[in-house]
């Protein structure tokens, strides 16, 4: 066709002339195949990606295998700090890392809802491949499927995530004892309110951005420093306050939490207090809480103080052996209430 | 944080609980009555720091808790209507109906946004000028100014299609009603301080003299409600009953007028039914004839009429005695049990200045930790 650009066609065309998700992206045709080879392949770039397999291989070695999957939902696709692309990439070497693994392999499958912007999906493919690079690991495998408009909200993704976990290494709940020190990677809240700020348009004094981050680097350390390291957390969704009563009740132990101890950012707080939420069940993205023996609680916040990542962390907490209730906060007034678990997500009040 | 952690100082607000426990000679019975006041005095603990023979009870100051199941009902029949977009706080969408609460609406179907002001409600109405939008307007004097300027620019832009349901209450009708009441045994209240920034405290003058009882309005921090807690005491102790003023960083005696013309020229007080207290005259807002074309009421007559007789509250649930200071939420025999912010039998329970709810979350079953 000499003239394309007077020549309308009925019949497909290559994904990089059109401008959005169609649903015969996820119809096993051709469109597909130039989607995934235009957008995916071309992003995700590696060698075991590349023969376009029903699954990737590679040979094992000797050792423990860690495994986990999530999904990604997050509205808007875009916020302050990153994006649902280099979320699901963090969250899921994060995962991993709270195991105690060394992240290696990624998944990646993509639900679309037809009329999604193709730029959109390449800039969060980009930034999915950016972020697995930029950490070391490889998104080996995928899928993709398009559904209807209005059944989806533009991208959902879900990840699986394979790692292995050094000879040794046990990082478990219940290996959480009585008089070990509580840490905490970092100050609190601030990819919630990052993210409430644009998806409500609410407009905060001082830049919230997200701290969605990749935590594997720094959990390496503190294996490698020989920490002995009882259990490791990661602080997403429900927070701190979540994080803490899901462990305590797992390991059977109770956790003394000094409020005044916990690092939250100024605009974190002040934006917290002005919706009337509490920034201890506000969501992080590449935070997490460490349970080390009292003896070792010094050795460790040195070594999360050398990573970026972990540089504010900070001596929270002590695990007791009382179990009901089983997270107490002493207060900034040093009075003592129970740190529960909320029934659902936090509302905004009304006054 | 500037204004907030000066009022959280432990050494402050040990000096005042120190001061209150020189003060108190004798057994005294106060309320506070704001939620937001509540859920700091179980937040903070502050109760812990006072002298036992000082007891706090904790008033009707939730406007979601005080909101009656039928007012709720009607949201949650309104949300399914369709066509209709209902815009709420956040706080309500849990609060139980007889017949589920605004999430399930949600869940099913109904169109349910959460806004943070009425100004936003504005603007989903002016995006939808084909769908009616309702606003669930819930709270106490501090919320009614931004709802009556949402109305007065529904108003001025012409819009057809934005309307409130009103469930508007104010503070001092409660306060005398509680006070009349035989079972009374409230001697002294911390007043609403957010509630006194709007409107001031002039109208306590009159409460104070015919109850003989002194009144503090008070903000909601721990200093500030530790240093409330001081001047009522004080007041008590030395046989006085007048009215001052601890916020005064937020609050000046006559209010702030612009706000309160806006209310008056929207709104009228009107008669009022309460939660697990029933009816008070003039103890509710109602939007006047003049503003007519946005009130729900009037707008969705026949709809609402449709719906039948009122429900009732849940029997077991005993908030009216909760929310006049007559029971401790954990004193109650379905508080933990038959009650939970996932089952709640009424609106204490779920929301965020509940006090039921404040028990629950910052006490959990247990007793406060020594």
């Amino acid at each position: 066709m000499s003239n394309s650009k007077s020549f309308e066609p009925a019949c497909p065309l290559p994904a990089s002339k059109m401008k959005t998700v169609q649903l015969a992206h996820g119809g096993g045709g051709r469109l597909m195949q130039d989607l995934i080879q235009e957008v995916f392949v071309r992003a995700f770039d590696n060698s075991m990606l590349a023969p376009l397999h029903d699954g990737a291989t590679w040979p094992v070695e000797k050792g423990t295998l860690a495994f986990t999957t999530d999904s990604y939902v997050v509205r808007p696709l875009f916020f302050p700090g990153g994006d649902i692309g280099s979320l699901a990439v963090h969250g899921t070497i994060n995962d991993l890392a709270m195991c105690g693994a060394k992240p290696l392999y990624l998944s990646a499958g993509f639900i679309l809802e037809e009329g999604l912007s193709l730029d959109v999906l390449q800039q969060v493919v980009n930034s999915m491949a950016k972020a697995a690079q930029a950490a070391g690991v490889s998104i080996v495998t995928g899928d993709t499927k398009v559904v209807d408009r209005g059944k989806g909200d533009g991208i959902f993704i879900n990840t699986a995530g394979v790692g292995l976990v050094p000879s040794g290494v046990r990082v478990l709940p219940t290996l959480i004892r009585p008089g070990d020190a509580i840490l905490v990677s970092g100050d609190l809240g601030s990819h919630g309110v990052a993210v409430l700020s644009v998806r409500e348009g609410l407009m905060f004094s001082g830049d919230v951005t997200s701290d969605s981050a990749p935590l594997h680097e720094v959990v390496g350390d503190l294996i490698e420093s020989g920490i002995e390291i009882h259990c490791l957390r990661d602080l997403t969704r429900g927070g701190l306050a979540s994080a803490l009563n899901e462990l305590a009740v797992a390991a059977k132990v109770g956790m003394a939490i000094d409020e005044s101890a916990v690092p939250v950012l100024e605009p974190v707080r002040g934006a917290c207090e002005l919706l009337g939420l509490d920034p201890l069940y506000v969501a992080n993205e590449g935070r997490f809480v460490a349970m080390v023996p009292e003896s070792q609680a010094e050795t460790t916040l040195a070594v999360m103080r050398r990573h970026a990542v972990s540089g504010q962390a900070a001596r929270i907490g002590t695990v007791t052996d009382r179990h009901a209730p089983p997270v107490v906060l002493r207060t900034v007034l040093g009075t003592h209430r129970i740190l529960d678990l909320l029934s659902g997500e936090q509302l905004p009040r009304i006054c | 944080m500037k204004y907030v952690d000066e009022f959280r100082d432990r050494a402050v607000a040990a000096a005042l609980a120190e001061r209150i426990k020189q003060i108190v000679r004798r057994p005294w019975t106060i309320m506070e009555v704001c939620g937001g006041q509540t859920h700091s005095i179980v937040r903070f603990g502050l109760d812990s720091l006072l002298p036992k023979d000082l007891t706090l009870v904790h008033g009707p100051g939730c406007p979601v808790c005080v909101t009656p199941i039928g007012l709720i009902d009607d949201a949650v029949r309104l949300a399914r209507q369709p066509g209709v977009i209902l815009c709420s706080f956040g706080d309500m969408l849990r609060v139980p109906g007889s017949q589920g609460d605004l999430f399930g609406a949600k869940a099913d179907g109904a169109d349910v946004r959460i806004v943070y002001s009425p100004l936003d409600a504005l603007e989903v109405a002016r995006a939808n000028p084909n769908r009616e939008i309702v606003c669930f307007a819930v709270g106490f004097e501090t919320t009614a100014p931004p709802w009556a300027m949402a109305v007065v620019q529904a108003k001025a832009s012409k819009l057809t299609n934005f309307s409130l349901l009103v469930a508007h209450v104010l503070v001092p009708p409660a306060m005398e009603a509680i006070l009349s009441s035989p079972q009374n045994r409230i001697q002294g209240f911390l007043a609403a301080g957010h509630v006194c920034t709007v409107m001031g405290y002039e109208e306590y003058d009159a409460i104070a003299a015919k109850y003989r009882v002194p009144i503090v309005v008070t903000g909601f921090e721990p200093v500030d409600v530790l240093e409330g807690i001081a001047m009522l005491v004080s007041q008590l102790e030395a046989g006085k009953a007048e009215v001052e003023n601890q916020y005064v960083r937020s609050v000046s005696r006559e209010g702030n007028r612009q706000a309160q013309a806006i209310v008056d020229e929207v709104f009228e007080p009107a008669l009022r039914a309460w939660r697990g207290i029933g009816e008070i005259p003039r103890s509710g807002l109602q939007i006047r004839s003049a503003y007519a074309a946005f009130d729900a009421a009037v707008r969705f007559r026949d709809v609402l009429a449709s719906f039948g007789p009122a429900a009732q509250e849940d029997p077991e649930c005993q908030s009216g005695l909760v929310l006049q200071g007559l029971l401790k939420p954990m004193d109650c025999p379905a508080f933990g049990s038959k009650c939970t912010p996932e089952r709640p039998l009424g609106a204490p329970m779920v929301s965020s200045e509940g006090a039921c709810s404040a028990y629950y979350r910052y006490r959990g079953q247990v007793t406060r930790e020594a």
